[in-house]
């Protein structure tokens, strides 16, 4: 039943208000509806080939639509939504691109497909401009090699060379003079010295896992402890924070007793997983050091910020301490609390200082060809930037420029 | 045999990576040597976990020293792992009230979130929080002036700690705006910015090469040795 009073009310000046405010909602409604409707949509639609891929990309770009111009206000336009059609299958809509870009990369073309795209304009209240689509399908072009990385292929072609050189060389019986590498030469006298006072020795290699060199080269120095450990009877605990490490440690203690002729000495109980967590492994390691009062530490892989908190408790429970890694940032940590530390490179000479053979330490001189030509680019790289800097209009900026976005870069953005 | 396989794939894997980083089209061998390590990886951690249980199993049965660690860690470690497989505690997800299992194990309330804000958080702050202490003590140690490189080494690292602090800037501030390099924080900043990026480039470089070195190595099979032994 209707209410009186209602619509005595509404009967009021009232009424005739709120009618006004209706006519003037729809109205504002069908003039932005009108205004959408005539949103600008892109122009010049180009699809080209992205270069320097295995046929899986294509590269759309488009002139920006009248109403996203930088300086039209208020901003009507939202994004552009670009769609894809292969052969024929339906459009299908890719990606939207925010207003203002111009350009997008499809990353996910199928080689030997040929591709048709089309760019709509969307406005800010969701009305989409007629569509622009491009003339002709287009099939990406297979690349075999990336040219941007041309400069660095020569520069690791070169680096590569020397060492294979050298190793040839080595095999041949040329003179080769490696300089001491005294964390490495304090190995044997750690592992006697544990051996001496009668207390096991700890290996940490690092908290990464296997995918990391550095982890590598610190299995290659704990094949060596192992050894000269099994040939001493000095007891070893590997506690791991990855499992793949774990394994491949096992394996490596159980070649080095075996290599040492004492295949009795490899107890695989001490070689264990602990657990992935970085301080969970911190607290184990740390935990045991201070119970058990190894005699000597080794610390050769990947550390981050575990690194000064391993190395001062073996620090403070009196071990013999040998650290090495290739995180700059770590190193100061471990040559202030550890008694000896390979830093950065000496850890990768580590395998072929210990191994003494010719063709390993070969490849360390050809380090040195590549240390040559680090130094010849940095030289020329300085003398670059300087006449770069003093003559900005000279052939110097451009060959500055060429040389870092070109030779430097890889072929990076 | 037993080391020649692993030689063998360890090269191969390593040449594809190379080749890939030139040639676009062997990126797709790359992405496979990816996945497949990427699946190693998801199966050690069964042979992690079996590990973890036997090993400490071990020392609780032979009541070894420590064994109550280890009776912890096995207690803690069941817990997580019940605690997580019936997903305990996870309120259902917004989409399918009705079913109680269908929210992440992750979510908050549940479980395992409870576990990981209230238990593990706060221990891994404790533990983290250590290394105030421990740079403290190095830091006493590695600056005793014991000979004129410790005392070039503590004066640098004077400058530097006072530089970076208020203190630092409160000290010369009273220096005019011409000499702004002398000030505590101007030395700070060309010490950081010249010496140290120096002496860390330097040290990058040979990363680099050694990486390089044994990278080579290890691919043309002359460096087995972390497979334990050189020979086959």
């Amino acid at each position: 039943m209707r209410n009186p009073i209602f619509f005595a009310r509404l009967d009021t000046p009232q009424r005739m208000g709120s009618r006004l405010m209706s006519v003037v909602l729809i109205l504002a409604a069908w003039t932005s509806c009108v205004v959408a409707a005539d949103i600008a949509p892109p122009t010049d639609l180009v699809v080209k080939d992205r270069q320097n891929d295995a046929a899986n990309g294509l590269i759309v770009t488009w002139t920006l639509s009248a109403d996203d111009a930088p300086d039209v206000q208020p901003k009507h336009v939202m994004q552009y939504e670009i769609a894809r059609q292969s052969g024929d299958t339906e459009w299908s809509s890719i990606a939207n691109i925010p207003a203002g870009n111009d350009r997008f990369e499809d990353t996910n073309c199928e080689p030997g497909k040929r591709y048709r795209y089309r760019v709509i304009t969307v406005s800010t209240n969701g009305d989409k401009s007629a569509a622009v689509e491009s003339t002709e399908a287009m099939q990406p072009v297979m690349n075999w090699i990336d040219t941007r990385r041309l400069w660095f292929g020569g520069i690791v072609a070169f680096i590569c060379g020397s060492v294979i050189v050298c190793t040839e060389l080595a095999k041949r019986g040329m003179g080769l003079y490696v300089r001491p590498i005294a964390a490495l030469t304090a190995l044997d006298e750690a592992v006697g010295r544990a051996t001496e006072m009668g207390r096991p020795m700890l290996f940490v290699p690092g908290l990464m896992d296997l995918d990391q060199i550095e982890t590598v080269a610190g299995l290659t120095v704990l094949s060596k402890v192992a050894k000269t450990a099994a040939e001493y009877d000095a007891a070893l605990e590997v506690p791991t924070s990855r499992s793949l490490v774990m394994t491949a440690a096992q394996e490596s203690c159980e070649a080095a007793c075996l290599e040492a002729g004492r295949p009795e000495s490899f107890n695989p109980d001490r070689i264990y997983y602990v657990t992935d967590e970085q301080f969970g492994y911190v607290a184990y390691v740390c935990g045991w050091m201070t119970r058990e009062k190894p005699a000597a530490c080794f610390f050769l892989g990947k550390f981050f910020a575990e690194s000064l908190l391993l190395a001062e408790t073996g620090n403070g429970v009196g071990a013999i301490q040998i650290a090495g890694t290739a995180e700059a940032p770590q190193l100061p940590f471990f040559v202030a609390a550890c008694d000896y530390t390979l830093i950065g490179e000496e850890l990768f000479a580590a395998s072929a200082y210990l191994s003494r053979e010719p063709q390993q330490l070969g490849t360390l001189k050809g380090q040195d060809a590549g240390k040559v030509l680090a130094a010849a680019l940095l030289l020329g790289g300085c003398l670059l930037a300087t006449w770069a800097a003093l003559q900005p209009n000279s052939p110097g900026a451009t060959m500055n420029e060429y040389f870092r976005e070109v030779i430097l870069n890889k072929g990076e953005a | 045999m037993r080391r020649t396989i692993p030689a063998v794939i360890a090269g191969v894997s390593g040449t594809v990576m190379i080749l890939a980083f030139f040639i676009p089209p062997a990126q797709k061998w790359q992405q496979t040597a990816e996945i497949w390590f990427t699946i190693l990886a998801a199966i050690a951690f069964l042979i992690g976990g079996t590990n973890l249980c036997l090993h400490h199993l071990k020392k609780v049965a032979h009541q070894q020293a420590g064994w109550g660690f280890s009776a912890v860690t096995l207690i803690a470690f069941f817990v997580t792992v019940i605690v997580g497989l019936l997903k305990i505690g996870v309120p259902a997800a917004a989409k399918y009230p009705d079913h109680p299992w269908s929210g992440s194990y992750m979510d908050e309330g549940g479980g395992i979130w409870w576990l990981y804000e209230y238990v593990m958080s706060p221990i891994i702050a404790t533990m983290f929080s250590l290394l105030a202490f421990y740079v403290a003590s190095a830091a006493f140690r590695a600056f005793r002036a014991k000979n004129v490189e410790a005392m070039l080494l503590l004066a640098t690292a004077f400058i530097v700690l006072l530089g970076r602090t208020y203190a630092g800037t409160a000290l010369t501030s009273w220096m005019p705006e011409s000499l702004s390099a002398l000030t505590l924080p101007g030395l700070t900043g060309v010490i950081m910015a010249v010496f140290t990026t120096a002496g860390q480039r330097a040290i990058m470089i040979g990363i680099a090469l050694g990486i390089a070195a044994i990278s080579l190595r290890i691919i043309l099979g002359l460096d087995r040795s972390y497979l334990g032994s050189d020979k086959d």
